[in-house]
């Protein structure tokens, strides 16, 4: 395979549904740490839940607006059950409960009991079949795209039509919101609670509002990667996910607009394109192998970035260094 | 020099009685393991004068305001605010009804400029629902009115041009003003400063006072936390003076140069150092 294939291949994934997907959740993250400062360590919980609605809905015949019912109102439940509680108290509590409260949902989705609704270890496969996701496209057959490498089918088309149709909706709102007063408040609890307090803000209902909101945006994107993929299984909702997002959020600029968008691009273009050199050029060897080496260059490459970029690709270094006075 | 006004018949006792005071306090207590941080049986802080709040280290003045502004809970007591119920009411609350205070160690928002700091203090802001936030025509005119005050603030506080600064790039000295200003952005009835002067160049210290000073001239009470027994004795109209939790002795600055009890406090157990400047 030549350099320019493994380019266009880890393009096609940058701008695919892979790089949409998770500029979406990383969206969600990115209102809840980047400008509220909260520690959201179990935002692939919010990305199951999302997923599980469509795959429930499709089990029961539902349509896919209820599959997207299903998934945000768990989510607003979810965000509330975990938020309530600990909003009120110091920031690491947030993080204990959220990564701990993931991790039960995949263990209990996962569990022999759940398998009526969730389908337990095998999942839900068949599912934007049942749902007729792929049914209103109106791209047709075919091949779109340059060369041999960077090409899309039409079903692929269409699933990213509608992922970054959503990125770029919620960008917008985000933006909106950060720019107003609201935003303003979400800022101050980042940067310290007790003065945000002290000038009358009532910091828990912000925080709550931003916690269910970014976890509402994390279920949308479950409930696309579900669609996107026609499957849902528990495998796939594992803690690693959320620092992947977490990676994203931070690459690209943590408390920018459009830091989640240039994050997940840049991440899969990385990843692929070192995936890429390493099994086509030296390696050849099987995904598993490279999959650990592919881990450990995007380590060091983020490393290398922190040193020379510490505020992201989209973030301010002025800004950047006075949090660290 | 302040005018003794209104309280110039009142007594120089503990728990005295004032003409409408704004802040009245009883039996508050606070503990912390077997240490009594805070134990004051009735205090009552008078309206539009400056009341300073003296003691050294250790004395519990900083707990006593937490408690007072709800950011702590006592064990015991409760305190009324303009009348109203204010034991066990939430912070922000209280910082709605006009009880607005700063901190010994400064709380500015260090990733946020100078100019934002003064807004987000604007009260009652439509803009801060969220989904009126989405909709901008709805809180357009108030913010630009809160521009307007967040500017003549910061003009009357030297910060003007510092206005689009992170504000972690201040001094110390331009933190406290910058706290200040913002506390007045709020629109407090009473404004409570915990060792404002603290870590503050002397230059700065004058035009801080001049500040305080002007508080009091537009109407607001203020309490503030202090050591330094010149600045006391140049600024302030009432004088509560505390040692090991207890309020010790009250009265105006000229009753507590003289006090037994006060002079005390201060070189019994400070050993007779200075009790200026001293950060914790
Ligand atoms: N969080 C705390 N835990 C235990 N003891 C405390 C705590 N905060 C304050 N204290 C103690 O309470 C007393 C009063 O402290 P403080 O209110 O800070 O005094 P001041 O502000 O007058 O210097 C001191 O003895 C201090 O050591
Ligand atoms: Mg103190």
């Amino acid at each position: 395979m030549s350099w320019l294939s493994i380019v266009a291949l880890a393009i096609q994934t940058a701008i695919g549904f892979q790089g949409a997907s998770y500029a979406l959740a990383a969206s969600g993250l990115n209102l809840q740490f980047g400008y509220t400062g909260l520690s959201n360590f179990g935002h692939v919980g919010f990305l199951l839940v999302g997923a599980y609605g469509m795959g429930i809905s499709a089990d029961r015949g539902w349509s896919i607006w209820a599959g997207f019912a299903l998934g945000i109102g768990a989510a607003i439940v979810l965000g509330l059950l975990l938020g309530i509680p600990t909003l009120r108290l110091r920031g690491d509590y947030l993080a204990i409960v959220t990564i701990a409260a993931a991790e039960i949902l995949r263990l209990v989705a996962n569990a022999r009991p759940s398998e009526p609704l969730t389908g337990g270890s095998r999942g839900i496969g068949g599912l934007s079949g049942r749902l007729g996701f792929f049914e209103p496209n109106f791209i047709p057959e075919g091949r779109y795209g340059l060369g041999d490498s960077l090409v899309f089918n039409s079903r692929q088309l269409w699933s990213m039509l509608w992922t970054w149709g959503l990125v770029l909706l919620v960008t917008l709102l985000i933006r909106a919101l950060v720019r107003s007063p609201f935003g303003r408040v979400l800022r101050s609890i980042r940067e310290d609670e007790d003065a945000a307090k002290a000038l009358g803000k009532n910091v828990v209902v912000f925080k709550l509002q931003s916690f269910v909101l970014g976890g509402t945006i994390g279920a949308l994107a479950g409930a696309f990667i579900a669609l996107d993929s026609g499957a849902v299984t528990p495998s796939r909702w594992i803690a690693p996910l959320t620092f992947a997002l977490y990676t994203v959020v931070i690459l690209g600029g943590a408390g920018t607009v459009w830091g989640p968008v240039a994050g997940a691009v840049v991440y899969w273009f990385v990843l692929d394109a070192v995936d890429g050199v390493l099994n086509n050029l030296w390696f050849d060897v099987s995904d598993t192998t490279s999959g650990a080496v592919r881990l450990a260059l995007m380590g060091i490459g983020l490393m290398a970035l922190m040193v020379f970029r510490p505020q992201g690709i989209l973030g301010n270094k002025k800004e950047m260094l006075a949090g660290a006075r | 020099m302040p005018a003794d006004g209104p309280l110039a018949d009142v007594a120089a006792e503990v728990g005295v009685a004032k003409p409408d005071p704004i802040l009245v306090v009883d039996g508050v207590e606070r503990r912390y393991g077997g240490l009594m941080a805070v134990d004051v049986e009735h205090l009552e802080v008078p309206r539009g004068v400056i009341t300073a709040l003296i003691g050294p280290n250790g004395a519990g003045k900083t707990t006593f305001f937490n408690l007072l502004c709800g950011f702590d809970r006592p064990d015991a007591g409760r305190w009324t605010f303009q009348g109203q119920e204010a034991s066990g009411v939430k912070p922000h609350v209280l910082a709605r009804r006009g009880m607005v205070r700063t901190f010994q160690l400064t709380k500015t928002l260090g990733r946020m400029t100078v100019l934002d700091n003064m807004l987000l203090a604007g009260k009652d802001q439509a803009g801060e629902a969220f989904w009126r936030a989405l909709v901008p025509p709805t809180w357009r005119d108030q913010e630009a009115a809160n521009l307007e005050r967040a500017h003549d603030l910061l003009g009357r506080f030297k910060l003007d041009h510092l206005t689009d600064e992170y504000a972690a790039g201040l001094s110390g000295g331009q933190r406290k003003l910058l706290e200040m200003a913002r506390a007045l952005m709020a629109e407090p009835t009473l404004v409570m400063l915990d060792e404002p002067m603290a870590g503050v160049n002397p230059a700065l210290t004058q035009s801080l006072l001049g500040h305080v000073t002007a508080l009091r001239d537009e109407g607001m009470s203020v309490l503030f936390v202090e050591h330094d027994m010149d600045v006391i004795m140049t600024i302030s109209d009432w004088v509560v003076c505390m040692a090991e939790g207890r309020v010790i002795a009250e009265g105006r600055p000229a009753d507590i140069a003289g006090n037994d009890a006060v002079i005390e406090a201060y070189l019994g157990i400070d050993h007779g150092g200075t009790v200026t400047g001293e950060i914790r």
